[in-house]
């Protein structure tokens, strides 16, 4: 029977070509901008560590008060850390793993002298940093926690500066010129995209990240310079000495918790953190102290443009519209053709055959519309691609489980569109469309 | 024209004029809204720098060597590029307007003063930074060379006069006596008098909504020379000659020290970069409420060519009775209009409460209700123009096939 069905379907399709292509085309032009930018909207709210979202904080404490520039925070607390603060959780070693984390950037000159130097971004970390965002390494592995206490110049670097400087080869040893110095290279990753880049929300949350990772207190102690925002409430002496005494806010800070019980204790031991110091004098304020995970920290930080949110909007308002076009479409069509149901119904066809008719020619309008429709998401991730940065390009591609989505959307939103013009079409009264004849 | 039988034929076809008119309030709602955002991101991107931008490059260094002097070195640089032919003035600069990211500082008129008067973007420079900008002072003098003072990233300087931008001496000094008052500004200790007002000077900032685009005009120029590890400079060049300046100005200062990377970039490039994200929007949404508008018109003209078919015989009747075919046109085109009247009455609705729930979600701007009736008569239009050839075709119907039957 579905057979049957399928083949009157087709038939009918094929009698009102231009009608049908008008349903088709505004199906597919509807899932096609909807899903563009569901599949774009994805790509940048999506979970960057799934595996580990939950066992990974920032915490934050108030060192500020309630005397603080307005704006800049909803709930009176930074999104970084003073360096007093930062050095004194990573002494406290209260989690499983922790790092305190700062961007910066080196010229990098080749050892290579055909090659031109290059600016390098970095980010200055201890050695935590690499398992605790279970980053991929391709050779070696990070450097060692004594390398951390020595400030010693070792470096880990990405894939891409490696397939730069070297070739591709494995270099572990080889050493690097940042700057004015040489560091050794203790690793080299392996492909590592984290978008958006949670851990530092500061600088390009879906940009190029870095190139370079040293140690944290080999950075402070060639008094590099911060790369990303420094916010200070107060005055600050001169020199970098001068940044690190201050209460201005500008590395980042994240913990590794295994389980809620180690969340909370650490929650517990930031607010006794904050009360000593409140004791210490150095606070005037009760302590005001925050645990987020990366989920909720993403969330917190609004880090999707509201232009995206505005986009999906309109696109979904675009695919109603289309929707609501194709089922008006439907319903002439379907009506259109009230004498020939009239007919199958006086020779014996019951309701439900009608119905289910209708049923698999709405199907086939929605199917039909949800492959094109994939190819214009397709063809609108391409567009959007050339306007996003290359990471993007990872993210933004369809894959089997957004074609699916895509299509079964166009179907399913199809017959929704087309149950009332068929439900019309089932009470088609034959006698009277007989008489009609 | 008589309404009521229109309106009786209608209540025939419910559901399709519902459809129509369901389609067009959704349409309309999204059209006013976006009508708002395209102005809205269009004006933001095409204020004036207060930069003379068809004639100014920046180019930024970067050092392999981390020099000791680095006052020399930027002195060495700055005379090079002014010695150069074709340009008019150079200086080195903290920041320059639409670089993304920059200085901000909280400007007080009271020493130790907990809450700023306001945010301001912080410009530093020296004597020739007026010239090399090509600012517009409006009222009292630039700075002197003597008045310049040398400072790290990281050093707090005391700073001589500074001078401000016409929009935040309006905010700060609301009477118009901003010139000679002194503010606090990086210093809740030691203030500076205002000596200067500059027409314009855009801030860093590009970003259209959120914390950063409210003080857009907001700037203020101090005496300070930053030395910095990666010095910036500024560069103006006679008029039509920034491109050849340009590559010559990175081959002189490569001469000076190869140690480096730079890298120029015109203002105009500057700009194009600063609102990529902005055109990119007006570009979709512009594409959207057009393939919008396309399905709409489309959608009127199906269920209308289906109505025309349906009452084939009626029309033939009419038009054998008498019914010219003015009178046939004119009723789809009143049909449409009631149709569509209905569509865009709730459609100015939906369109001022969507404006209202975005404007609290996604920080959009609070649309004009021009903007509302502007999208209101397009949607009207629309209907009458995609009705007319449905329309026509029923007119065309002959009266003789009212006898046919069928």
């Amino acid at each position: 029977m579905f057979n049957y069905y399928l083949r009157l379907g087709l038939r009918s399709l094929k009698r009102n070509a231009v009608l049908t292509a008008l349903m088709i085309t505004a199906i597919a032009v509807g899932i096609g901008a909807a899903m563009t930018t569901l599949t774009v909207f994805r790509a940048m709210s999506g979970n960057p560590i799934p595996q580990k979202s939950s066992q990974l904080f920032a915490p934050q404490i108030d060192n500020w008060g309630p005397d603080r520039p307005e704006g800049l925070s909803s709930d009176h607390l930074e999104f970084q850390l003073s360096y007093t603060d930062a050095m004194a959780l990573m002494k406290a070693r209260a989690a499983k793993r922790q790092s305190a984390l700062m961007a910066t950037r080196f010229a990098l000159r080749p050892s290579n002298p055909g090659q031109k130097p290059f600016k390098v971004f970095a980010r200055a970390a201890y050695a935590d940093f690499f398992p605790m965002f279970d980053v991929p390494f391709k050779y070696g592995g990070p450097w060692s926690a004594a390398d951390d206490e020595n400030r010693a110049p070792v470096t880990v670097i990405t894939r891409e500066t490696n397939d730069r400087l070297f070739g591709g080869a494995n270099s572990i040893g080889k050493t690097i010129r940042l700057d004015n110095d040489n560091y050794t290279v203790t690793g080299v990753l392996d492909d590592w995209h984290l978008i958006p880049h949670f851990y530092d929300l500061g600088i390009r949350p879906f940009g190029d990240s870095e190139g370079v990772f040293l140690p944290f207190t080999r950075a402070i102690d060639k008094k590099m310079p911060p790369t990303g925002s420094t916010n200070c409430n107060s005055d600050v002496d001169p020199g970098f000495a001068g940044l690190l005494q201050s209460e201005c806010v500008w590395l980042q800070f994240w913990v590794e918790l295994p389980s809620a019980a180690d969340a909370e204790k650490y929650r517990t031991f930031l607010n006794n953190y904050a009360a000593e110091q409140q004791r210490l004098g150095r606070f005037h304020w009760p302590p005001h102290t925050q645990l987020r995970d990366v989920t909720d920290w993403l969330a917190y930080r609004h880090i999707v443009p509201n232009e995206v949110h505005i986009l999906i909007l309109v696109s979904f308002g675009f695919l109603l519209v289309c929707l609501m076009n194709a089922m008006g479409l439907m319903l002439a069509k379907i009506m259109g053709r009230a004498g020939d149901i009239g007919v199958r119904r006086a020779l014996g066809a019951s309701r439900g055959a009608i119905f289910m008719q209708c049923l698999i020619e709405t199907g086939i309008v929605g199917l039909a519309g949800g492959i094109v429709g994939l190819g214009l998401t397709a063809l609108g991730l391409w567009a959007a691609r050339s306007l996003l940065t290359k990471e993007f390009v990872a993210l933004t591609h369809l894959d089997l489980t957004d074609t699916g989505l895509t299509v079964l959307l166009a179907v399913a939103a199809t017959v929704a569109a087309g149950l009332y013009p068929t439900w019309r079409a089932a009470h088609v009264q034959p006698a009277w469309q007989l008489k009609a004849q | 024209m008589e309404v009521r039988p229109i309106l009786s034929a209608m209540r025939r076809n419910k559901f399709g004029a519902l459809l129509i008119a369901a389609q067009m309030a959704v349409t309309l709602a999204f059209l006013a809204n976006a009508i708002t955002l395209i102005e809205q991101r269009t004006a933001w991107s095409d204020r004036p720098s207060g930069v003379d931008e068809q004639n100014v490059f920046v180019i930024s260094t970067d050092n392999m060597e981390h020099s000791a002097d680095l006052a020399a070195r930027q002195a060495a640089d700055e005379a090079a590029l002014r010695s150069m032919p074709g340009v008019l003035d150079a200086y080195a600069a903290n920041m320059y307007p639409m670089e993304g990211g920059g200085w901000v500082e909280t400007v007080s008129l009271t020493a130790k003063q907990k809450i700023g008067n306001a945010t301001a973007a912080y410009y530093m420079g020296d004597q020739h930074a007026l010239a090399t900008l090509g600012l517009r002072l409006v009222a009292g003098r630039n700075f002197t060379a003597e008045e310049i003072v040398d400072r790290g990233e990281l050093d707090q300087v005391d700073k001589g006069g500074v001078i401000v931008t016409k929009a935040l001496a309006e905010k700060l000094f609301p009477s118009g006596n901003a010139l000679g008052q002194s503010i606090f500004v990086e210093s809740d200790e030691k203030s500076s008098p205002i000596i200067g007002i500059v027409d314009r000077l855009q801030g860093p900032f590009t970003v259209a909504t959120g914390l950063l685009s409210t003080f857009p005009e907001y700037s203020v120029l101090a005496p300070l020379r930053l030395l910095s590890p990666s010095p910036q400079y500024m560069v103006r060049t006679q008029p039509g000659q920034l491109d050849a300046v340009m590559k010559a100005a990175e081959a002189k200062l490569l001469a000076l020290d190869d140690n480096r990377i730079l890298r120029g970039q015109s203002m105009l490039q500057i700009r194009a970069a600063a609102y990529r994200g902005d055109h990119g929007l007006i570009i979709l949404l512009v594409a959207v409420c057009t393939a919008l508008l396309i399905v709409t018109a489309f959608g009127i003209i199906g269920l209308t060519s289906y109505w025309v078919a349906l009452r084939r015989q009626q029309i033939g009747i009419r038009r054998a009775l008498g019914a010219t075919r003015q009178a046939i046109v004119r009723y789809f085109q009143t049909e449409n209009l009631l149709i569509a009247g209905a569509g865009t009455a709730a459609g100015i609705a939906c369109a001022i409460a969507l404006n209202l729930w975005m404007v609290r979600s996604f920080a959009m701007v609070r649309m004009d209700n021009s903007r509302v009736f502007l999208g209101a008569l397009i949607m009207l239009l629309l209907g009458q123009a995609a009705v007319l050839w449905p329309a026509l075709r029923a007119a065309s119907i002959p009266p003789a096939l009212a006898t046919r039957g069928g």
